[in-house]
């Protein structure tokens, strides 16, 4: 029982990792209605531009407040250059776009940085959180910030009229333009905003996995996994569904025998796929009666 | 009077095809008028060109300042609220936050004031403020749509179709408190209309269309006289 | 929502051709297999080589086109196909001597089973929630191939060689313009089976499904069948295209056929035109040459000079290879017509 109870703790650690990823995916899915198959890589760079500006001096705060500017900027500038253009193209071309992005970015990141693996500080520590040696401070803290993300990102949809522009323009573009929204621009603010979180889970991500052009590879599948479990138009779901899939990972890792970590990631997808069979929009998601 | 719409020669095409064949006609402050004719006249296209969204060539100016060139939202921001056909509503949204987008691009804090005003109007609204306006009836959905593009305090309103659909006793309802709100409101109208008898009633002045050009036009009363008119465009 | 739907109706419909641009359709094609006949007499056995690869990717985007551009439905998970269509061939020619000609319809069959049976799980899923399950399949593809269960037949981590066939009858040709021959007429065959299939009632069925499944439903269309035999058709032909690329390479092992081929793939199609036939050879052209002229240009930013490349192409034309062809039969259109 104890042992269950541990690994648990363990999977929740791990899954605020997948929990803050997925955050960033719903956002841009909430502009875009499309999964960004290049956001890994969009957090991969910011946060080594976090770990630059380390290098050159600028303390912690410093580097993590300029980090998420800049990667706001850079999200709003890529939406403004490379995916506005292609509005009008089938939604099939943009996923060739996020996949054209992902190489340049990758590629760009291993020409300037190169490929060895690099620390990246933590601002919470590595001490054991509330004495249990399952879970550190920095793993603790890391899910203070998703909480509080959510929370924000709560307030900012409801209560704001920012916000409310947002979802108008994600849910029917043609009726936002009729009220005066200017939804391109929405777009590119969600990018931004989706650019600005990717930057908070790269850098909370980074002293977990160590800094590299790839570390984000296998981090963002399990984001979109988190994401679509939760049903993809909720942050809220967002966030349970990255710790459910931190959690069963572990689970399935400790008690399936024959699991071990080459099999974790096919499990867990395998259960992703189910639920998705079971619920086809999610757990959190809302459906969308369909109409001729 | 001066004309707070003009139009002149409107041309509107969707991909090769050309919907409207050079349409002139002007709305004067104030004014409540019809626009008529059978389906496939171009009378949607009317209303979506003078929005932008549709292709379109010609010089449309609001109240001196010419639209060509500027985006939808733009257009909207200037003070021309659109109900479109289908009503458009923000389904996934409670019925205050679609009063609320009604009124996003403006900056003064009227705008509590307002929603009430709306709600002493269409009272259903305020018994379903928190209800997901995709769940409304059919009339319920057209008053949110009315109510939402008067949040804007538009100076002009464009209606396309807005019986489409009602019952007769709602429709009756409905065309009363738009009369109200352009005497009282000053709100300046163009509705779209099918039903021409019920148009022609509400309204000051009308046009006809037929096949993208502009068959006829004058006092709405004296089209409504005019038995040939009738007989042969309005068909009753 | 809105995407869920554009998905389906976003891609472009596969045209009513009407009979004047059929005939430079014909040319145009006839055009492209002289000189696809001629090849061997004139290029060097590795470039060879590399059009055989390209015929091969043609065939696998083929069948991944049958899907989406047929039946509307998104797949990123087509390695997982292509792979089990080689490890079929490589077990049964390595493990079995079995004729490697006999094991490419095997390799079809085994995975227009595969992609049969799951398309039933996809039946309930569309849009980013498919993309999403078959991109599971594709990540969880090498692994599974890796297992210690399959271990005696697949070689592990290993994999396995594959001998490559010599010319039969003591043909005086190499093997690799032998097995080019084979491609070229394997890749001839499945592409006309498969434009007869999608004129045929069964891919008019399948279009209408992708074009509006609600209606498609009230008109008597089986939806169910049609979308889980476009699967199964799909991952068949991608399947064959596996197995010859077994054969080709020589060579099979877990870690050749990852996610980044089902994403070349995808993208090759894009390039080609989303349910555009004919695009499928020019997308392969694509995945297979590109990636080298991006190497050339630079080796240490391969990859951005190959995204840059792919965005340059679909800024120039979002509608892929299929866009480009309609242009030039306009302008002949037109000469003509002046």
């Amino acid at each position: 029982m104890e042992l269950l109870g541990n690994q648990i703790l363990a999977g929740v650690a791990t899954g605020a990792i997948y929990a803050c990823m997925a955050l960033a995916v719903v956002m841009i899915f909430q502009a875009i209605d499309q999964l960004n198959f290049a956001q890994g890589e969009m957090a991969m760079l910011s946060t080594f531009v976090g770990w630059q500006l380390m290098q050159w001096g600028v303390p912690y705060w410093g580097a993590f407040a300029l980090t998420l500017l800049l990667s706001f900027a850079g999200g709003v500038a890529i939406e403004r250059l490379l995916f506005k253009p292609l509005a009008d193209a089938p939604i099939l071309t943009h996923v060739a776009g996020f996949i054209a992005l992902l190489a340049i970015l990758n590629s760009v990141a291993g020409q300037t940085w190169d490929f060895t693996i690099k620390q990246f500080p933590t601002p919470f520590g590595w001490s054991p959180f509330l004495g249990s040696k399952l879970i550190s401070t920095h793993q603790a803290g890391m899910i203070g910030v998703t909480l509080v993300l959510l929370a924000l990102l709560y307030g900012f949809f409801q209560f704001t009229r920012i916000g409310l522009a947002m979802r108008a323009a994600a849910s029917m573009p043609e009726s936002a333009r009729l009220v005066g929204i200017n939804t391109s621009w929405m777009v590119a603010l969600g990018w931004g905003m989706a650019s600005a979180i990717g930057a908070i889970a790269g850098m909370l991500i980074a002293p977990v996995v160590f800094l590299e052009p790839n570390m984000m590879g296998g981090v963002l599948i399990y984001g979109f996994a988190a994401a679509v479990l939760g049903g993809l138009s909720s942050p809220l779901g967002a966030v349970v569904g990255g710790f459910l899939v931190g959690v069963f990972e572990n689970l399935a890792g400790t008690y399936i025998p024959g699991v071990g970590n080459e099999l974790k990631l096919p499990i867990a997808l395998a259960l992703i796929v189910t639920v998705l069979v079971l619920r086809p929009h999610g757990l959190f998601g809302r459906a969308v009666v369909k109409r001729v | 009077m001066s004309a707070l719409l003009s139009v002149k020669d409107l041309r509107a095409y969707y991909g090769p095809v050309q919907a409207l064949h050079g349409l002139d006609f002007a709305l004067q402050q104030g004014s409540l008028t019809a626009l008529l004719g059978a389906n496939g006249a171009g009378k949607t296209t009317t209303l979506r060109a003078i929005c932008a969204m549709v292709r379109a060539t010609g010089a449309i100016s609001f109240d001196g300042t010419p639209l060509a060139g500027r985006a939808t939202e733009n257009i909207v921001r200037l003070g021309i609220a659109h109900v479109p056909q289908g009503r458009g509503t923000f389904a996934t949204m409670s019925v205050a936050e679609n009063l609320q987008l009604g009124a996003i691009s403006r900056g003064d804090n009227k705008i509590g004031a307002d929603i009430e005003r709306m709600y002493g109007h269409f009272p259903v609204l305020k018994e379903r403020h928190r209800q997901q306006a995709g769940t409304l009836s059919g009339g319920e959905q057209q008053m949110l749509a009315v109510a939402r593009a008067l949040m804007l305090r538009p100076r002009l309103l464009l209606l396309d179709e807005p019986s489409f659909g009602l019952a007769p006793l709602v429709v009756r309802e409905l065309f009363g408190i738009l009369g109200k709100i352009n005497r009282d409101d000053n709100v300046t109208i163009l509705v779209v209309e099918q039903n021409a008898e019920l148009a022609l009633a509400l309204a000051d002045q009308a046009y006809v269309i037929e096949t993208g050009r502009i068959v006829m036009a004058g006092p709405a009363a004296e089209i409504a006289a005019n038995q040939d008119v009738r007989k042969s465009y309005l068909g009753y | 929502m809105s995407a869920l739907q554009d998905l389906v109706t976003d891609v472009a419909a596969v045209p009513a051709t009407p009979t004047k641009s059929l005939r430079l359709g014909m040319l145009a094609s006839l055009a492209v297999l002289l000189l696809l006949l001629g090849a061997p007499l004139l290029l060097k056995s590795f470039v060879i080589f590399q059009i055989t690869m390209v015929l091969i990717y043609a065939i696998a985007i083929l069948g991944l086109n049958i899907l989406t551009g047929g039946s509307g439905q998104v797949s990123l998970g087509h390695s997982a196909f292509y792979a089990i269509g080689a490890y079929s061939s490589a077990i049964l020619i390595e493990h079995y001597d079995v004729h490697y000609g006999l094991t490419l319809p095997v390799a079809g069959v085994v995975c227009f089973a595969f992609g049969f049976l799951f398309g039933l799980p996809a039946l309930r899923l569309s849009g980013v929630y498919l993309a999403l399950a078959t991109f599971a399949l594709a990540i969880a593809m090498p692994q599974l191939l890796k297992l210690s269960v399959f271990e005696r037949w697949t070689g592990g981590v290993q994999g396995l060689v594959v001998t490559k066939p010599d010319a039969p009858f003591g043909l005086p040709i190499s093997q690799d313009v032998w097995l080019y021959g084979v491609t070229l007429a394997i890749a001839l065959a499945v592409y006309l089976t498969a434009v007869n299939l999608l004129t045929s009632r069964s891919g008019r069925a399948m279009m209408a499904i992708r074009d509006n499944e609600i209606a498609a439903c009230a008109m008597g269309v089986d939806v169910a069948l049609y979308k889980t035999l476009a699967f199964g058709i799909s991952a068949g032909i991608t399947g064959v295209a596996g197995g010859l690329g077994a054969i080709a390479v020589q060579f099979v092992a877990p870690d050749s056929y990852t996610i980044q081929l089902a994403i070349a793939l995808f993208v090759g199609m894009v390039v080609g035109g989303v349910g555009w036939l004919p695009g499928s050879l020019v997308g392969a052209g694509f995945i297979v040459f590109v990636p080298n002229l991006a190497e050339g240009i630079s080796k240490g930013l391969s990859g951005a000079v190959f995204g840059v490349i792919l965005i340059l192409v679909i800024f120039l034309a979002p509608h892929g290879a299929r866009q480009i062809a309609t242009r030039v039969q306009h302008w002949m259109h037109r000469l003509r017509s002046k």
